[in-house]
């Protein structure tokens, strides 16, 4: 992920990458081949066979098809037009254009275009992509489409991509790391949060400040440590002790071993089964309780939150319980969120968003 | 540098006549073998030609000439071209027609071929598009029948420096026209083929050439109606066709002769502009714009 602003020189970035546009100093190395040292021919080899790129204006030939333009990497390469052609249908299913292969540019909108434009890059087969702007031209709802459909696609294909983009929310989506630009320089690489919660500068925190960080922090950077769990195979007076000691009327019930959230115990019920005498709690273990994933993005835990009368519960991939978020955690990241938002934009003291940041990393931990 | 020394500021007189003609002599002179082969070839060509289109009865033209239109365009301009060829029989003016159609065909054709590689080449070096121009700008606001005088000198009376005169005449529409259409090809459409590795000729076969199609070919049109109007004024170096018609009206003050001999050149104007538009209309790039489901 490449920021700037406009005239940042992400563009000139990215077009020094392929050898578009030549170096002034530095080297750019593809597999161990400085691109700016090479000849013409060998240039033309590298960006046949390793580097592909999808352009902001879709840059298709108008007087091809959409099959035609897909398979153009592969003519370019030399390929058999039969052959081509097959890859290139390939090519637009994995984009969603399967049946379009014979209709021209024209009749597309602008997002089945770049849909074309990424299925050209993807027919290409090479291992690096760039992506300048590759979004921008869209309208919003069809931008988050693609987004979804390149993070499912990189999922399956994990090319290097270098996406050039404006929108910061996107590169906090679609990016492992983002890289900020300023005046022809790189002033701050990190992932998401180091950009977020450490600016390198005044530059990169005024960037971020009007991020909806509710997008893109996540449940396991507010969530606290879950105090009352028992264990699934405890018995009932096991669970009622824990519940009397840290005065809850429910506790989340998890596997012995494994850890994983089985559901929660109430009050009552641990009361009722200790008077009848039952040896485990396995029978009363209410299953009906809502988790939400350690990934889940802070915006989308607030209907949850909402709807559970205990602190939302939050889980690993295999189900384990890692922590809790209680609504007033929640809340409290949400206000100092807001806070971060208005001293950014009142035009940043760097300490003052320290502070609040390292408030907000008190509440994560 | 003698002449220079005997130059008086308040009576000048700068000799770029004399130094034409001497170059024009010095072209004469030392090309003389080779113009005349160019002459030797063209008036054969052109001969040929002629004879391909007067051979026919002229109402098979005039039914080749339709079907054309036909194939083209639309059968409403079949219907146009019948009428039209038909009364250019009808005035007598067949043979001129014909002749001045080749003259057309042939000097048009040479100025394309000679304008289009300009302008691409123009295009693509901005030290070249910069000499270009301003002779381009120079050809084209020279009056037309300055271009007869040379062209008379090296090759004598007739048909061939008509049509040498005309391609020098008619070709700046071409180089413009090219240079433009490829040069306002959208840079990013370009930059794709760099970026998937395509070769500079083939960037220019694939990507350039027929997006720039339809403004090389709008150039095309005009390197046609240019060419028509000046092989009529080549009539008076001598160059057969409609132009002698109109050129005697001319003399003779005989308005029937040549209101006759113009209509025909009116007529194969409308027939070549709209014939050469509906070409236009064929490239790729136009029709694939207007495909609709
Ligand atoms: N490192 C650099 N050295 C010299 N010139 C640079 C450098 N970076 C950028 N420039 C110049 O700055 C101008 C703008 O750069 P560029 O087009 O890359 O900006 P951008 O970030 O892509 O802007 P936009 O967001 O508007 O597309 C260009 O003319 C480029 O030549
Ligand atoms: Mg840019």
């Amino acid at each position: 992920m490449v920021m700037g602003l406009s005239g940042s020189g992400k563009s000139t970035l990215i077009r020094m990458l392929n050898g578009l546009w030549e170096t002034t100093a530095g080297d750019v190395y593809i597999d161990d081949v400085d691109i700016a040292k090479i000849g013409d021919a060998e240039l033309r080899e590298v960006r046949q066979q390793k580097i592909s790129m999808v352009f902001q204006h879709f840059a298709l030939l108008p007087h091809r098809t959409v099959a035609q333009n897909a398979a153009y990497a592969l003519n370019i390469q030399g390929m058999e037009k039969e052959e081509r052609l097959k890859k290139a249908e390939e090519a637009l299913e994995m984009v969603g254009l399967k049946g379009w292969g014979d209709k021209f540019p024209a009749q597309l909108s602008g997002g089945m275009k770049q849909r074309v434009g990424l299925a050209r890059a993807l027919a290409a087969g090479s291992d690096i992509m760039l992506m300048d702007e590759a979004f921008s031209a869209l309208d919003p709802l069809i931008r988050r489409e693609m987004q979804d459909q390149l993070i499912e696609l990189q999922s399956r294909l994990n090319k290097t991509i270098v996406f050039i983009t404006h929108d910061l929310n996107e590169a906090m989506r679609l990016g492992d790391r983002i890289a900020v630009m300023r005046d022809g320089r790189i002033v701050q690489i990190g992932t998401a949060e180091e950009v977020l919660n450490d600016p390198a500068n005044d530059y990169v925190a005024q960037f971020v400040a009007d991020v909806d960080r509710t997008r893109v922090l996540t449940a396991s950077s507010v969530m606290e440590t879950a105090q009352f769990v028992v264990n699934a195979e405890a018995g009932p007076r096991e669970a009622q002790h824990t519940m009397r000691e840290k005065q809850m009327a429910a506790a989340f019930a998890v596997g012995r071993r494994d850890n994983r959230l089985q559901g929660v115990v109430h009050d009552k019920d641990v009361v009722a089964a200790v008077n009848r005498g039952d040896q485990k709690i396995e029978g009363i273990i209410d299953t009906d309780v809502s988790s939400v994933h350690q990934d889940t993005y802070l915006a989308d835990l607030f209907a949850p939150s909402a709807e559970s009368p205990l602190p939302l519960a939050v889980v690993d991939d295999d189900h384990r319980l890692v922590g809790v978020v209680p609504r007033v955690t929640l809340l409290a990241a949400m206000a100092s969120i807001s806070e971060t938002l208005h001293e950014a934009e009142a035009a940043t003291a760097g300490t003052e968003t320290e502070a609040v940041t390292t408030e907000q990393g008190g509440a994560a931990s | 540098m003698s002449e220079s020394e005997s130059f008086d500021p308040m009576d000048p007189r700068i000799d770029v006549g004399e130094w034409a003609e001497n170059g024009v002599d010095w072209l004469d002179e030392t090309f003389g073998p080779v113009l005349d082969g160019i002459s030797d070839g063209l008036s054969t060509v052109y001969d040929a030609v002629v004879d391909l289109l007067t051979a026919p009865p002229f109402l098979v033209m005039v039914v080749l000439f339709a079907a054309l239109g036909w194939f083209v365009r639309s059968w409403q301009f079949a219907i146009f071209a019948a009428a039209g060829f038909y009364l250019i029989a009808a005035m007598d003016q067949w043979e001129g027609a014909m002749e001045t159609l080749t003259l057309v065909l042939l000097s048009a054709g040479m100025a394309v071929l000679l304008s289009v590689p300009l302008g691409v080449w123009a295009a693509k070096s901005s030290t070249v598009s910069q000499i270009v121009r301003p002779v381009l700008d120079f050809m084209q606001t020279l009056p037309p029948m300055v271009y007869l005088i040379p062209a008379l000198a090296m090759f004598g009376i007739g048909s061939v420096p008509g049509m040498l005169a005309t391609v020098v005449f008619a070709m700046p529409p071409g180089v413009r026209l090219t240079e433009l259409g490829i040069r306002q090809v959208d840079t990013e459409v370009v930059e794709a083929g760099q970026a998937f590795g395509s070769p500079p000729g083939r960037i220019l076969r694939q990507i350039q050439l027929p997006l720039a199609l339809p403004t090389i070919m709008a150039g095309i049109n005009q390197v046609i109606m240019l060419s028509l109007s000046m092989v009529v004024l080549a009539a008076m170096v001598g160059a057969a066709g409609l132009g002698l018609d109109v050129l005697s009206g001319l003399t003779t003050l005989d308005v029937a002769i040549g209101v006759e001999a113009g209509l025909g050149v009116v007529i194969l104007a409308i027939y070549l502009d709209r014939l050469v538009a509906a070409l236009a209309d064929r490239a790729p790039v136009v029709k694939a714009a207007k495909v609709r489901d």
